[in-house]
């Protein structure tokens, strides 16, 4: 029940989306995600509503987070600190 | 790395996460695995414990099998995190009591076998009451569209993120006949419970990262000043688990409480505004008790005065004592689901486990339901841990 | 349903009156000595709902069902079929004929002819629709057992699994699916025959893995032969639109059955020679070395599943009723 599961926006209209699941299409309904969504778009499915619109130059942001962190010198340095105080502030998306 | 081929390759695997969404690299996932048991052993102290408040994290590592992957000194336990599992037995029995009282009761799946103080939802379908199971609040609504002479009542249970949208389809007016008994429940209170009690010996807390989609990371500032535990919010795939222990490993080897967003493609500081604000208008949050854990202030979730008209407490007479008729079986009593879900205890340490209680006769409420920790035990074979098993 | 047959069905045996391998073994198949061949029998019923699902229907099932069940103790040429058919009264003539057009193109492609067979008509109401039983003989010099593995032999499956299982959901849920979700219903026998012919005696033990998938097949098979199994999930060939169709449903391809497949054990050093003949044939193109058998935890199988290993429990219950 906690679960969502990101899904491909195939087309939209008034307050739904049809979205492809890998293969899968279903019917999610808009009225909660908080940004307009479009064909294209990726948004994460929950209960049958959407309540993220995921946008894809995250997901690559996701791929760097994991390498930096495998990057991270041991003895930990003063550079890595710096990044990682970077990578929790970049989550925030108040503009 | 700046060699075309190796951009060239990089980019391919960029497209496939994105074209996939799936972050299932195998070989990453060894190096995020290493990197835990490195900081693990650099922590130097045995066992580490750390907690996840989320029945779909633990489904994630129990079906990828990643305790085997963990170093020993590592404890990744669940805590009350199965908003099936917490659902109290009066709470099941105001619903077993609407169904025997004629009205179309409709419920997520799981819930149905849950027990009541005498009966489960399935016991009263079996015994002629209208129980429906409804994969969403909006095929709820469907069903009261379907049925205008009936009265249908939607058990809604679930945390915030289902709460959510429970709110919507109550403010996007549905039906007259249409009404919630709310039975839905708020992690973070219960996070301070646990991090409270003398018992646990939780370093850190990973949470669940589509709850945090809609709260937002920012409610787990205080939390983190408050009780000096550090918080990473973590997805749920192979990776984004594997990531974010590491990262709360290391935020407990430096001694740094802070709460840090490992899942940055759904979870911003302040969350979805819109949804909140949905939540808000429709909910209210009150002191309850949750299953196994008692009194969880600010815990359930119950619908504000301007929905009194909406609210199945309040339009309908629910005479519990109907149901009380005899004492609880005794099997329940050796039942430990309460000590399972604050994490003090694992389903191994249950008598019951896996003999008596099994998914087709569950005892308690953690074999029911999918997020259910003994559920997920007993359906990866009674051993999620193959540390050292071959 | 395991606990039913054998506190109900297989005790109280008579003895066999020739050496062989009878219900108690509960195989796929009897196996009776001759004196100079063993004589295999099985038989089946079926009762899939809908009658008619994505890539088949109960007549090719019917045939396909006991042609496999067949082919995997080794006996690939078979001598006859039976066929038994129970109507309900006012069953469409139509869809009748339909089905037998389906019985006899499966038996052309397993080259099994039916010998004999019965036919019975219920009151309406009294029967959903039709039951076909099907029987089938075989003779072989070789019997393979479920439960001739020893450690370190190989395990393969003839191709993608969870197919069968996953067309009738589909069918039954009404997903709608980019890419088409059939069922992989088809007698095999030549397909195993081809296996035997490369692997000969060093094929250890066989099992068509239906109700309960690859998961329960694989149990059987490790429990009876005294061997743990490791399973490497990520070399279990699964097309995407399952992959898909399971996702969403919340169900695990390997507990999801197959009526065109089968579970092969392999002595190590012929592993390479088996499976290189099941990918020539057209029915094995995507067969695949899936997991290897272990002296130790005997009776479990363990999924590695690229992240880490957890066990395989055994499927319980009846996940997909009425899927065969």
């Amino acid at each position: 029940m906690c679960l969502g599961v990101p899904g491909r926006v195939i087309s939209v209209r008034e307050g739904f989306a049809l979205v492809d699941f890998w293969g899968v299409s279903r019917e999610v309904c808009l009225d909660i995600v908080d940004e307009p969504v479009a064909p294209g778009d990726y948004i994460l499915n929950h209960v049958g509503f959407a309540i993220r619109r995921i946008p894809p130059e995250d997901i690559g942001e996701t791929l760097a987070l994991y390498e930096t962190l495998l990057a991270e010198s041991p003895n930990g340095d003063l550079m890595a600190a710096d990044v990682r105080g970077e990578i929790a502030g970049t989550g925030d998306r108040d503009g | 790395m700046d060699s075309p081929a190796a951009l060239a390759a990089e980019n391919t695997r960029l497209t496939a996460a994105i074209g996939q969404l799936k972050f299932r690299d195998p070989a990453l996932a060894r190096r995020l695995a290493e990197t835990i048991g490195r900081v693990t052993a650099e922590i130097g102290r045995s066992p580490v414990s750390v907690m996840h408040v989320c029945g779909s994290h633990e489904q994630a590592i129990a079906r990828f099998g990643l305790r085997a992957t963990f170093p020993k000194d590592l404890n990744v336990i669940m805590g009350p995190g199965c908003p099936v599992c917490i659902t109290d037995m009066p709470e099941v029995d105001e619903g077993v009591a609407l169904a025997r009282q004629g009205l179309v009761v409709a419920s997520y799946g799981d819930m149905l076998k849950v027990p009541g103080t005498r009966r489960s939802l399935a016991d009263a379908q079996a015994e002629g009451a209208r129980v429906e199971v409804v994969y969403s609040a909006a095929q709820a609504v469907e069903l009261a569209r379907r049925l205008p002479r009936e009265q249908v009542v939607f058990f809604a249970t679930g945390f915030e993120t289902t709460a959510v949208a429970t709110a919507a389809v109550l403010i996007a007016d549905p039906p007259e006949n249409f009404s919630v008994l709310s039975a839905h429940k708020y992690i973070p209170p219960v996070m301070e419970i646990v991090a409270e009690m003398p018992e646990t010996r939780v370093e850190g807390f990973l949470a669940a990262g589509h709850a945090a989609t809609i709260t937002g990371w920012g409610i787990f500032e205080g939390f983190v000043e408050r009780h000096g535990i550090p918080v990473v919010v973590a997805g749920f795939e192979p990776l984004d688990i594997l990531a974010g222990l590491a990262r709360l490993v290391e935020l407990v080897r430096d001694r740094t409480p802070r709460i840090v967003n490992m899942f940055p493609r759904c979870v911003t500081k302040r969350g979805n505004l819109r949804a909140q604000e949905q939540l808000w208008r429709v909910f209210r949050p009150l002191g309850g008790r949750w299953r196994g854990i008692a009194h969880v202030p600010n815990g359930n979730l119950r619908l504000r005065e301007e929905w009194a008209h909406r609210d199945a407490r309040r339009r309908f007479p629910i005479d519990l004592t109907l149901l009380w008729d005899e004492e609880p079986a005794a099997l329940a009593q050796e039942c430990i689901c309460g000590d399972i879900m604050s994490g003090i205890a694992s389903p191994s340490d249950c008598s019951l486990f896996g003999k008596e209680c099994v998914p087709d006769t569950p005892v308690g409420a953690c074999m029911v339901s999918s997020e259910g920790t003994c559920k997920i035990w007993h359906q990866y074979g009674g051993l999620p841990d193959l540390r050292g098993a071959l | 349903m395991r606990a039913l047959i054998e506190e109900i069905f297989v005790r109280d045996l008579p003895p066999l009156s020739v050496p062989g391998r009878g219900l108690e073994a509960m195989d796929d198949g009897a196996a009776l000595w001759l004196g100079d061949r063993w004589l295999v029998v099985t038989t089946d019923s079926h009762v899939v709902q809908p009658i008619f699902f994505p890539g088949g229907d109960i007549g090719r099932l019917a045939v396909s069902g006991t042609v496999n069940d067949l082919a995997v103790m080794g006996a690939t040429e078979v001598l006859g079929l039976t066929c038994a058919v129970v109507l309900e009264e006012g069953f469409p003539r139509e869809e009748l004929e339909r089905i037998q057009a389906s019985v006899r193109g499966a038996c052309r492609e397993a080259s099994a002819p039916i010998v004999t067979g019965d036919t019975k008509v219920m009151g309406k109401g009294e029967i959903d629709g039709i039951v076909l039983t099907t029987a089938g003989v075989a003779l072989t010099d070789r019997v393979v057992p479920d439960s001739g593995l020893a450690p370190g032999d190989r395990i393969l499956v003839t191709g993608r699994i969870g197919e069968h299982g996953m067309a009738i959901l589909s069918a039954r849920h009404g997903l709608r699916l980019e890419g088409e979700l059939l069922s992989d219903v088809a007698p095999i026998n030549g397909l195993i025959r081809a296996a035997l012919a490369a692997g000969g005696e060093s094929v250890s033990a066989m099992k068509d893995p239906t109700r309960g998938g690859l998961a329960s097949a694989l149990h059987e098979m490790a429990g009876k032969s005294g061997v743990g199994i490791l399973l490497d999930e990520l070399a279990v060939p699964v097309s995407p639109a399952v992959r898909a169709a399971s996702e969403l449903v919340g169900v695990d391809p390997l507990v999801i059955a197959n009526e065109g497949k089968a579970v092969i054990g392999v002595r190590p050093e012929a592993a390479e020679r088996v499976l290189a003949a099941l990918r020539s044939h057209p029915l094995g193109r995507e067969a695949a070395v899936v997991g290897v058998c272990l002296a130790e935890r005997p009776g479990n199988v363990i999924l590695d599943t690229g992240f880490g290993r957890r066990l395989l429990a055994e499927p319980e219950g009846e996940l997909l009723p009425r899927i065969c």
